[in-house]
């Protein structure tokens, strides 16, 4: 005791004491009764999740971007273990029913069997055309799908379905992500390189878009034909190091270099191959995503440290799009208390739903078209760089609203 | 815990007479590593001790020997010695410990370990661990009765306070409250369970007995978006009237009636508050600033910011000396 305590606050502290006293022998009365919920045992509420994916190896460009086999399936599986353990306090249990069907695939065969073996949410990463052919479907059936792998925007516009909510962030979301970031670091003339498919053109489109959002300038843009060589050859890199000299040679001056290319002919090549020394971003460079390997962020170590112990790699965002999915119906179980699809369904569909995934702020759905609002990384292949919406771009109802279409804007009518 | 510095205080009027409450304050400075000490009284740094990896968790063994330290990275608990602030020992937490509570009759230790949802429960003297107890998806917030048979441990994840039972070492209850629940603090008087969660926005009051949520507590800040707000500490006065919450990125502190439940100010201090606590004569709260780099001395009479100290990088919890 390095202080003297006068007499009135021992005095006050015995007061407590006395008081603290009391108290005790009412907490010890609590304790000795039994909990309600240990009298009778409650039936275990079955909550069966699906899985439907289309999946087909895939190439890329880097070794380091060869997806692992189990891409996204791995998220929802880590979630599934994660609503068990919150389930074990409440009876609850969940499984995953995985379904594999090819990308061009029919889907909506595959979805009524994940229905009929009594699945009422489904975690689908699909392509576009697979997703519509079973909304109307899921409707019907009063299921929930959803969607982690599709980024297209028509998905939440023109083309948004009641039934199908929407993890994976959209292009425009991404986009508007990175441009904040530049237009904030004051790099606001890009020249725009993409590729020739048509996933490369929607995200060019996307980057577009947010340039004439944010006041970023697109001085110029150029398209890099795939000609349909090998992505891999033995000697090839030499020559990669010329042609992509010589393809960024004409441009004007810039400070960014935004790549579009989904399609993985290019765009991994074009970082220190530039003619002239320039940052790149957009699917090379400096990438938006909805969740990166390396983001420790808000907790996000437990996460990333449960992920690698359990499936042995680093957690992609596929994975975490998926993890969400799963969460979001862990989520609605746990308040709604049961397994109830209706009331599971009215609880994500209303006002007090939200999920936490790691991203520093609660995630809910955009009530217009049902995309999952969420901050999008910006990093590289080694750090998370940033977090966007950046500082001071502000917005009426939520800032993560700054990120895709608008609801003012949208073209969505749910049906 | 504090029929503990009941004793002391009126042994303390007995015999000793030195000047100016000066406590000692111990923070954990999370990213570098260190323990930063400082004196209450001339609200100086007086010494930075060297630690194990990503100090977080710490508390003060009731006579004020040892200091106990959650380095989460080396997963282990650290005991420093407070006359020499000399490492003088090592706990078995179990991985990543985060957060712990020291047992009213300061014989055990009951620690989360984030990342294997569970709660150890350490006799401090034998060095053992007497029991894991499964609770939820990231275990963190941790408070113990009065009487110390009933322990609280939060689970982020899973949002529930689970009820411990300290002698069977069985959950006994489970309450729902919002999402993350970062902290969980006894009333003085064993009544209530406050338990914060950082990314629902709000404190659940629990009633100790009925073991339900009788109040939810939400907070707004004007020119604040709501999201910055995002309670973590907390610490209610020894005269159970007041209470004060660290709101987090949104750099206030929320102080709260605990009778009507209003918010009655909100605090500026410094950026993402965390952690806090008060000193044991009840007139200084102590709350750590993590992306500020320091640590804010508020004056619980009229409830203002005093001063603020600069101490390590990320300031995380923050302990403070009974005498």
């Amino acid at each position: 005791m390095t202080s003297a305590v006068p007499g009135t606050l021992a005095a006050f502290l015995c007061l407590f004491f006395q008081t603290a006293n009391v108290t005790d022998v009412m907490a010890q009365e609590a304790t000795d009764k039994q909990p309600v919920a240990t009298d009778r045992p409650q039936k275990i509420a079955e909550i069966r999740i699906g899985y439907l994916r289309a999946y087909a190896p895939q190439l890329a460009l880097s070794l380091l971007d060869l997806p692992p086999r189990d891409e996204g399936v791995a998220g929802a599986n880590v979630a599934i273990g994660d609503n068990n353990t919150t389930g074990k306090f409440l009876s609850q249990k969940f499984s995953l029913d995985i379904t594999e069907v090819k990308p061009d695939a029919d889907a909506a065969q595959a979805f009524n069997e994940l229905i009929a073996k009594g699945d009422r949410y489904v975690v689908a990463d699909l392509s576009v055309r697979q997703l519509l052919s079973i909304a109307d479907i899921a409707r019907d059936k009063g299921v929930l799908v959803f969607n982690v792998g599709a980024t297209d925007d028509s998905l939440r516009e023109e083309d948004c379905r009641i039934n199908i909510f929407h993890v994976a962030p959209t292009r425009s979301m991404l986009a508007d992500a990175l441009a904040q970031y530049l237009v904030v670091k004051k790099w606001p003339n890009w020249v725009l390189l993409y590729g020739s498919h048509e996933r490369d053109h929607l995200y060019a489109a996307a980057l577009r878009r947010a340039a004439a959002r944010f006041g970023g300038q697109i001085v110029a843009e150029k398209e890099f034909k795939d000609t349909g060589t090998a992505r891999r050859t033995d000697t090839g890199a030499t020559q990669i190091q010329q042609q992509i000299s010589v393809f960024t040679q004409d441009l004007p001056e810039h400070d960014v270099v935004l790549v579009a290319d989904e399609s993985e002919v290019f765009g991994t090549y074009v970082p220190y191959r530039t003619w002239t020394p320039r940052l790149v971003a957009g699917t090379a460079g400096l990438v938006a995503s909805s969740w990166h390997p390396a983001s420790e962020q808000w907790g996000g170590i437990q996460m990333q440290s449960r992920f690698l112990r359990t499936t042995g790699r680093r957690m992609l965002s596929k994975d975490m799009s998926a993890w969400t999915a799963v969460r979001a119906v862990g989520e609605a179980s746990t308040r709604t208390n049961g397994d109830d699809p209706k009331k599971i369904s009215d609880y994500i569909r209303s006002d007090d739903f939200s999920v936490a995934a790691f991203k520093g702020q609660k995630l809910t759905f955009r009530k217009w078209n049902h995309q999952l609002r969420q901050p999008i990384l910006l990093g590289d292949t080694e750090s998370v760089v940033s977090t966007s919406p950046q500082e001071g771009y502000l917005h009426q109802i939520s800032e993560l609203d700054t990120l895709g279409v608008d609801q003012p804007e949208t073209k969505c009518v749910l049906k | 815990m504090q029929r503990r510095a009941c004793a002391l205080a009126i042994l303390a009027t007995g015999f000793m007479a030195n000047p100016a409450w000066a406590y000692t304050v111990y923070v954990s400075n999370e990213k570098d590593n260190t323990v930063t000490v400082v004196d209450t009284a001339t609200m100086q740094v007086v010494k930075t001790v060297e630690v194990g990896q990503r100090p977080r968790g710490i508390t003060i063994s009731h006579d004020g020997k040892f200091i106990y330290l959650c380095a989460s990275d080396d997963d282990t608990i650290e005991i420093i010695d407070t006359a020499t602030l000399q490492i003088v020992g090592t706990l078995p937490s179990g991985p990543d410990p985060e957060l712990f509570v020291l047992s009213p009759d300061g014989k055990t230790l009951y620690v989360a370990n984030e990342d294997d949802n569970l709660v150890t429960a350490i006799n401090i003297e034998s060095k053992q661990v007497m029991a894991e107890i499964p609770v939820g998806v990231e275990p963190e917030g941790m408070a113990v009765s009065p009487d110390g048979k009933t322990m609280v441990n939060t689970s982020e994840t899973t949002s529930m306070a689970h009820f411990i039972d300290t002698d069977s070492h069985e959950v006994t209850d489970n309450v729902l409250v919002d999402t993350r629940p970062r902290f969980a603090q006894f009333k003085p008087d064993g009544s209530q369970i406050w338990v914060s969660a950082e990314i629902g926005g709000t404190v659940s009051v629990i009633d100790s007995f009925k073991r339900e949520v009788v109040k939810k507590i939400q907070f707004a800040i004007a020119g604040l978006r709501p999201e910055t707000i995002q309670p973590v500490g907390i610490a209610i006065s020894a005269d159970g009237k007041k209470a004060y919450v660290a709101l987090g990125p949104a750099n206030h502190v929320a102080v709260i009636n605990t009778e009507t439940y209003e918010v009655e100010k909100y605090i500026l201090v410094g950026q993402r508050v965390w952690h806090l606590d008060f000193t044991p004569d009840q007139k200084t709260l102590i709350t750590t600033n993590g992306n500020s780099n320091d640590i804010t001395f508020i004056d619980t009479a009229t409830d203002e910011p005093v001063q603020s100290v600069t101490v390590g990088q990320q300031p995380w919890g923050v302990a403070i000396s009974p005498h």
